[in-house]
């Protein structure tokens, strides 16, 4: 067994959140250059350089790349042979989340869905847990901006639908979000599982580096077919027109019933906001 | 390369095509949903406005808590689709100019249309480099929505895209 305190938690939450809401990964830096590079429509490029060039302010000012800092999504993947001391856990990451919210000077975006009253914190963070093997935890903090979020949707497709009916599913789904979500998007998708597994797997598969596929064949065949039939709609970067629409496709698969067929699809904005950290 | 002043001047709006690079500076306001269902309320009943709606341009944006020294924090656009439903109202009422990301409805072209406005597509996702071109902010209405209030901004060459301009050109339908 090994003893963690709820303290190293909360700081690498802490420094995580900060890291996320300033900086692009580098994976997704190169994907937008190649985007900017590919991109024939001249405002699609005027875009393209500008969401570059931001990235670059934001990290000489050291402020939020975008102001829409968003809701706090921590993934965690807690080894069984750990014992978590102090707090309990969920206080930890909030506690966390509302510290670096307020001293990176990030916006609040959390409210009472019904009365639209503003938190004031960012809290609460939305932490998924899993029990996995071995003695660390994994931490990855995702800052959802909802812009993008807004233009999710879930399916619960018929298996005689199939391949098919997966792709048209996220192609139907990027079409409908047009210019909304800040395109170029990262497109994640949970396919199988029950209608809440779909989704949550949808929003694990965005943290897959932006610009890879699936493992799995038959899964990257469906992420390509995707990707190729998205930028053909045409929509192209902040939905300027272009051949870029998509930055790419990203799908995790689990089992499901026999009688279904769950496709849920979470669009992400081109930020692709996202750090990892291990304690 | 185009340059232009908010207020906007009507002559200058006559001249704007749908598809334009321009650089805007001078005052604006900031008004998200909260603000907009208000304001919208505020006409309703006849209240006066807390700010000058005629002849305004309002950005829709909601920006980050401004650093020590500094006017403003991160500052983008927000999607404007969701003040479809409150935009031909402001239009109607003597707005001239909106920013936003992303397409908005028929609805709002024709109002733009009908009034001789102009929409303004900024670059979503750019918040740093539109919050570094803010050089005055003040907190003019709603306090209790924080970020949602109303802030007068001075900004210098915000970068947009004229996206609906005041023949109901859209550069959106465009690609349609």
């Amino acid at each position: 067994m090994r003893i963690v305190n709820s303290t190293q938690i909360e700081n690498e939450v802490y420094r995580m959140a900060l890291k996320a809401g300033v900086y692009i990964t580098e994976a997704c830096r190169k994907c937008l250059e190649k985007a900017e590079e590919k991109e024939i429509s001249p405002s699609a490029r005027f875009a393209l350089r500008t969401v570059l060039q931001n990235a670059d302010t934001a990290k000489e000012e050291n402020m939020p790349v975008c102001q829409d800092t968003g809701v706090a999504v921590v993934l965690m993947e807690i080894g069984q042979e750990v014992f978590i001391e102090g707090k309990i856990l969920s206080d930890a990451v909030n506690d966390g989340v509302t510290r670096a919210y307020h001293d990176g000077f990030f916006r609040k975006s959390t409210c009472d869905p019904l009365t639209r009253e503003n938190r004031g914190d960012n809290s609460p963070a939305f932490l998924h847990t899993e029990i996995v093997s071995g003695d660390k935890i994994k931490i990855t903090f995702m800052p959802k901006g909802f812009g993008s979020e807004n233009m999710s949707r879930i399916y619960m497709l018929t298996p005689a639908d199939g391949k098919d009916g997966i792709v048209n599913a996220i192609v139907e789904t990027v079409r409908i979000a047009g210019s909304r979500p800040c395109p170029p998007v990262y497109v994640g998708v949970g396919i199988g599982g029950t209608f809440d597994v779909a989704a949550l797997n949808a929003k694990k598969s965005l943290t897959r580096e932006i610009g890879t596929f699936s493992q799995r064949e038959d899964v990257r065949q469906i992420e390509q077919e995707a990707l190729k039939r998205i930028n053909e709609l045409g929509i192209g970067a902040q939905g300027f027109g272009g051949k870029i629409t998509a930055l790419g496709v990203s799908c995790e698969v689990a089992p499901t019933h026999i009688a279904g067929l769950p496709v849920a699809v979470n669009i992400q904005c081109h930020c692709v906001r996202m750090e990892k950290g291990e304690i | 390369m185009i340059k232009i002043t908010s207020p906007l001047d009507k002559k200058v709006i006559k001249e704007l095509k749908a598809g334009q690079t321009v650089y805007l500076s001078g005052v604006i306001y900031t008004a998200r949903d909260c603000a907009h269902k208000r304001i919208c309320d505020y006409i309703k009943t006849g209240k006066e406005l807390p700010f000058p709606l005629k002849g305004a341009t309002i950005y829709y944006a909601g920006p980050c808590p401004a650093k020590e020294g500094k006017p403003s924090g991160s500052c983008g656009p927000t999607t404007s689709a969701r003040m479809n439903f409150y935009a031909p109202t402001l239009f109607d009422e003597g707005l001239s100019a909106a920013i936003g990301k992303g397409e908005m409805s028929n609805e709002v072209l024709l109002s733009i249309k009908r009034n001789g406005c102009v929409y303004f597509a900024a670059i979503g996702g750019a918040g740093a480099l539109y919050g570094n071109a803010i050089k005055k902010c003040q907190l003019v209405a709603f306090p209790d929505l924080l970020s949602e209030g109303v802030y007068r901004l001075e900004v210098e060459n915000f970068p947009l895209i004229v996206a609906i301009d005041k023949d109901g050109n859209s550069i959106y339908n465009a690609l349609k």
